[in-house]
């Protein structure tokens, strides 16, 4: 069932692609070597080839450019050996320079795709049209002064890759599912931190509609949307507003919008109305940036497992395809069930992980880079679990314990005493106690009251402080009622 | 190709330069002095010719992802025209 | 002999015998400044004390025995060198206030090897002009007059005006220079100098203000062939702060002067005998062609069939590049602030008024070829002419050693001639320029005299990074020139 927009004269389709600026993760900037590192003080991470003095020149740096090929590899793309540097020359108060440099004719990397699933299960390819290699602009603070505009130059020339999508996704979860999937991709790559609130991912959105079999009619660009869910409100509140457009017999018009995260719609961009004249043209600074062809095959061979392939990989460890989907949503996670299931059962690992671990996770407000438990420690638990030492009773009572004390396993159960009791000799005499105190109920089993026999189990693990091995349990209870 | 004055001034717009209207006229006539001249270049058969951007190196040459640069914001707002604290002023933008 | 008469070599050979220390040799520059400089108005910017502060140190290196290639040796720097601590402007209004935190790698090179600088020199707004009257510090006059018509103040020749009159007029030993279309080369024959560009790559453009960037380079101006090729030395190399920069030894071209021209084959473009050229000026290449034959050159026609078209190329490339190089002025993060309304009108009305008319022009023209709809009929047409014009010189490289031409199609012009029509001021470089977009180094070396006294200059474009045979032919056609006639204006006259 294909998504469509019910307006007055009958059902549309969306039309979206979007363009992800993605923050490469470097120490130093692209043509300067001032720092990248978010949240310093103002103008501090700043060289004069950032704030565009006078005599300044670009050198590039040799990790970003790898961070881009890397990426492009991930995405399955054309890495290009020949590419060039252009300039895109506009003014702006956070434009230092008066022009960005970019990649405009020729990209770094070209066409690739991306594998998306969604909520039915069902998966998509959307194609990767580029990825391009450019300078961030500085920031302008508005709020800081009654009638003037602040200007913070620390992102002034931090790389981005701009990854732009082919007009491929048809509905607002498919946004929202392309860019989950390639902010996975890239964390997994380990080129850029998709930390959306800290604007290292942030997406322009280009939107039309259209009535089914009909060609693509205009589009517009919402610019910089910081999160999923808003990418998602933003398709859906741009293809409503271009559907009452046309249906009130007016036409869209090509321009920039923003989207109100407030008010949930978008809105025109006034201050961008003659910045479409950017005269591209070879940044004369910089020559061509050609790669050789070995470097890239060596970037190749060290590229980490994407999620795909690690999905796939688990699954074939005997996980179902829904815990091998959850596990591998973030490399974190992924890292920390490896450790876990590490020499282990995979399934009885990605249980924990998926379930008791989750929980915990989500009771005690932390994260998977922070986990309430350490993976060395879930991984010791299972061990215990494993040798008999844990009933998965205890377990559960350990695990808790390990939460809130922070301590291993091991230590837990002997300071605590939690080992079970797997004597067959304690069981049997704690079981004969239980029996012979319950002498009524004995009879009353015999007798044919067979459901009794839960109560008769649970009487000895009381006894036992829980800590009598369950199926020993179970088979003496049973073997004494005869 | 001759300019209008309408172009005089969207170019002059495009370049942040303040023409003021009595100056349009006369850059209009010395930029097209000046295309007019540039005119010729057409003539020339550049069929198949691969376009010279640069002076110099065939290829981009890369350095080490390392920070040596910045930590300087007194020297980075010394020359500012306003300078706001930590930060450039600029009139207040609206988008 | 006054101290400012000395050769740089001179200079730094009396140095070495104690014959004088860098401080007397500075203050005499000084002093012929003070008495100079109010009319020719080559300096904006004098560094006195600095100046003396670097003599003394230079003269205690001296002493230590520590002395560097140029220990000691006052200079000028071109004002759009930027020179940490001392105020540049680019001849601009805009940058009236600019004072850099940073110098340029090949003002620091200088002064790594010992020299002193005397201060900032005068040129054509952001080295935009080849008369040196754009500056907004007012013209700077040529040392040398018209023998019949003493009183008509001529131009220097532009862009680098300031750098070529100061030292001709002995106002330095030597001066840094920028050169994007003729800028070393037109004012060094229009002062009766030296002065080399050198091959695109071949100085570092860090930190020098940005004209057009892949035609922009830096040299040397001096009183000879072989001061230039001692201060080339010290100004190249390679810099890793510039992409462009090229990464090859530096060779010693001083001693490349004395090699000689013996069986060199010296190319003669055909398309360089323009109509309209003085009858001296063509005299004067013959009569340069012919030295360099009885001394064992070998001179053969050449043909650079796309000669016609580099200018108006130029004038699409140069101008483009400005357009979007000169967008960081602003005036939001230095140089000069107007009031505005708002964002834009802050910046329209800072860069009307911060530029001057020519400067806006090319800026004007430059956005223009590069804007929507423009770019392949102007931008991509130049650069594939350019790529012709190369491929013309490579041609002929394969062929002979080095070119001789006309440095100039005339001598030095009134101050108020040819300001009327932008394209006749362009039409200067017509000789010169093909060099820029070759990437070609280019040497003019003061050769004659036309009919009223005025200096004349020869020019030898060699293959790239073979400055080498440049100066050896450059010092070949010098020697032979005895070029010893000296402008009416100098120190110690
Ligand atoms: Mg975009
Ligand atoms: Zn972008």
């Amino acid at each position: 069932m294909s998504f469509t927009i019910e307006g007055a004269t009958g059902p549309w389709e969306i039309v979206c692609g979007l363009e992800v600026h993605a923050q490469v993760t470097s120490n130093a900037k692209l043509f300067s070597g001032a720092a990248t590192a978010f949240g310093a003080a103002p103008n501090s991470q700043v060289s004069f080839v950032d704030a565009g003095f006078p005599g300044m020149l670009p050198v590039i740096n040799r990790e970003c450019v790898a961070q881009a090929v890397r990426t492009g590899l991930g995405l399955k793309a054309q890495i290009n050996l020949w590419s060039r540097f252009d300039r895109k020359n506009y003014f702006y108060a956070d434009l230092p320079q008066g022009y960005q440099i970019s990649q405009y004719a020729h990209p770094i990397v070209g066409t690739g795709a991306i594998e998306i699933e969604l909520a039915d299960g069902s998966t998509k390819t959307i194609g990767i049209t580029r990825l391009h290699l450019e300078q961030d602009a500085g920031k302008s603070l508005h709020d800081q002064h009654p009638t003037k505009s602040f200007i913070d130059l620390n992102r002034s020339g931090v790389a981005l890759m701009e990854i732009v999508s082919e007009p491929d996704m048809r509905s607002p979860e498919e946004a929202g599912a392309y860019l989950t999937k390639l902010r996975q991709i890239l964390r997994y790559l380990g080129t850029c931190d998709g930390n959306m609130d800290e604007g290292s991912m942030r997406a322009d959105v280009n939107v039309s509609v259209r009535k089914a079999g009909e060609a693509y009619r205009t589009r517009c660009e919402v610019k910089n949307v910081n999160s999923i869910r808003f990418v998602m409100q933003a398709v859906e509140a741009e293809a409503r507003r271009q559907i009452e457009v046309w249906e009130s017999g007016g036409s869209v018009d090509q321009e920039t919008r923003l989207f109100d995260t407030g008010r949930g719609v978008t809105r025109s961009m006034r201050s961008k109305e003659d910045a479409h004249d950017y005269r591209y043209f070879p940044d004369p600074d910089l020559p061509p940036l050609v790669l050789e062809a070995e470097w890239v095959e060596g970037l190749k061979a060290t590229l980490p497992e994407l999620p795909d392939a690690r999905r796939a990989r688990y699954v074939a460890m005997g996980l179902s395809p829904y815990d091998a989907h959850v596990l591998t949503l973030e490399k974190e996670t992924a890292a920390y069930f490896e450790t876990v299931a590490q020499g282990r059962d995979a399934k009885v690992a990605a249980n924990w992980v998926t379930g008791d671990l989750f929980a915990a996770i989500n009771r005690t407000k932390t994260s998977i880079a922070e986990p309430p438990v350490p993976a060395e420690h879930l991984g010791a638990l299972l061990d215990l679990l494993a040798n008999k030492t844990l009933s998965g009773t205890l377990a559960k009572t350990v695990f808790e314990a390990m939460i809130e004390t922070g301590k291993s396993p091991g230590a837990i159960v002997q300071e605590r005493g939690l080992r079970q009791v797997t004597d067959t000799g304690a069981i049997e005499r704690m079981v004969d106690q239980v029996l012979e105190a319950n002498a009524d109920k004995v009879a009353e089993y015999r007798a044919g009251k067979e459901k009794l026999f839960g109560f008769f189990v649970g009487q000895v693990m009381k006894a036992m402080q829980g800590k009598g091995n369950p199926a020993l349990v179970n088979e003496v209870v049973k073997k004494k009622l005869g | 190709m001759s300019l209008d004055t309408a172009t005089v001034r969207r170019i002059a717009s495009l370049a942040r330069i303040r023409l003021e209207e009595p100056e349009v006229p006369r850059m209009q006539a010395e930029l097209n002095g000046i295309l007019g001249w540039i005119e010729q270049l057409q003539a020339v058969d550049t069929e198949g010719v691969e376009p010279m951007a640069g002076g110099g190196a065939v290829s981009l040459r890369m350095r080490e992802d390392a920070v040596t640069d910045g930590g300087i914001p007194e020297q980075v707002l010394a020359n500012a025209p306003d300078r706001e604290g930590e930060y450039f002023g600029v009139p207040k933008v609206v988008e | 002999m006054h101290p400012t008469d000395f050769t740089l070599r001179g200079a730094i050979e009396a140095l070495n015998e104690g014959l004088l220390t860098s401080v007397e040799l500075t203050q005499a520059h000084l002093d012929a400044i003070t008495a100079l400089n109010p009319r020719l108005n080559a300096y904006v910017t004098v560094t006195a004390e600095q100046a003396l502060a670097q003599a003394k140190a230079s003269d205690a290196r001296r002493a230590a025995g520590v002395a560097g290639p140029l220990e000691g040796v006052p200079l000028a720097i071109k004002d759009l060198f930027c020179t940490a601590g001392v105020r540049t402007t680019a001849g601009s209004r805009i940058l009236d206030n600019f004072i850099p935190p940073y110098e340029s790698t090949v003002s620091g090179n200088l002064l790594r090897d010992g020299a002193v600088f005397l201060g900032k020199v005068n040129l054509d707004e952001f080295a935009m002009g080849s008369s040196n009257t754009t500056s907004a510090f007012g013209p700077v006059e040529n040392p040398w007059s018209r023998a019949n018509d003493p009183d008509t103040r001529l131009v220097p020749g532009g862009s680098s005006g300031g750098s070529a009159a100061a030292v001709a007029a002995r106002l330095a030993l030597g001066a840094t220079a920028t050169d994007t279309g003729g800028s070393i080369r037109q004012p060094a024959a229009f002062c009766g100098i030296a002065g080399i560009k050198p091959t695109y790559g071949r100085c570092s453009r860090f930190g020098i203000v940005a004209f057009a960037s892949s035609l922009d380079q830096a040299g040397p101006v001096a009183r000879t062939v072989e001061d230039c090729a001692i201060l080339l030395r010290s100004m190249a190399g390679f810099d890793p702060k510039d992409s462009t920069s090229a990464d090859v030894p530096v060779p010693d071209f001083a001693a490349a002067c004395a090699r000689g021209v013996k069986g060199l084959r010296i190319g003669v473009p055909k398309e360089y005998r323009l109509e309209g050229t003085p009858p001296e000026i063509e005299a004067l290449w013959e009569q340069g062609l012919a030295w360099l034959r009885e001394q064992g050159a070998e001179t053969v026609e050449i043909s650079l069939p796309h000669t016609k078209y580099a200018l108006p190329t130029y004038y699409i490339v140069a101008p483009a590049e400005a357009s979007s190089n000169l967008a960081r002025y602003d005036g939001v993060r230095f140089g000069r602030r107007e009031k505005g309304a708002d964002l834009k009108d802050l910046y329209e009305r800072t860069r009307a008024a911060g530029f001057g008319a020519e400067v806006r022009r090319r800026i004007m023209i430059g956005t223009y070829v590069l804007s929507a709809g423009y770019y392949d009929a102007y931008y991509l047409k130049a650069q594939k002419i350019r790529a012709l014009i190369k491929r013309d010189f490579d041609q002929a490289f394969a062929n002979v050693d080095a070119i001789v031409t006309p440095a100039t199609p005339s001598a030095a012009f009134g101050m108020d001639e040819k300001q009327d029509d932008p394209v006749t001021m362009y039409l200067n470089d017509v000789f010169t320029v093909t060099a820029n977009l070759a990437g070609l180094p280019g040497l003019s070396v003061p050769s004659g005299l036309d009919a009223q006294g005025l200096p004349l200059g020869l020019q030898v474009i060699g293959r790239a990074f073979d400055e080498e045979t440049v100066f050896a032919v450059g010092n070949a056609i010098e020697q032979a020139a005895d070029f010893t006639a000296l402008p009416r204006l100098r120190a110690g006259a």
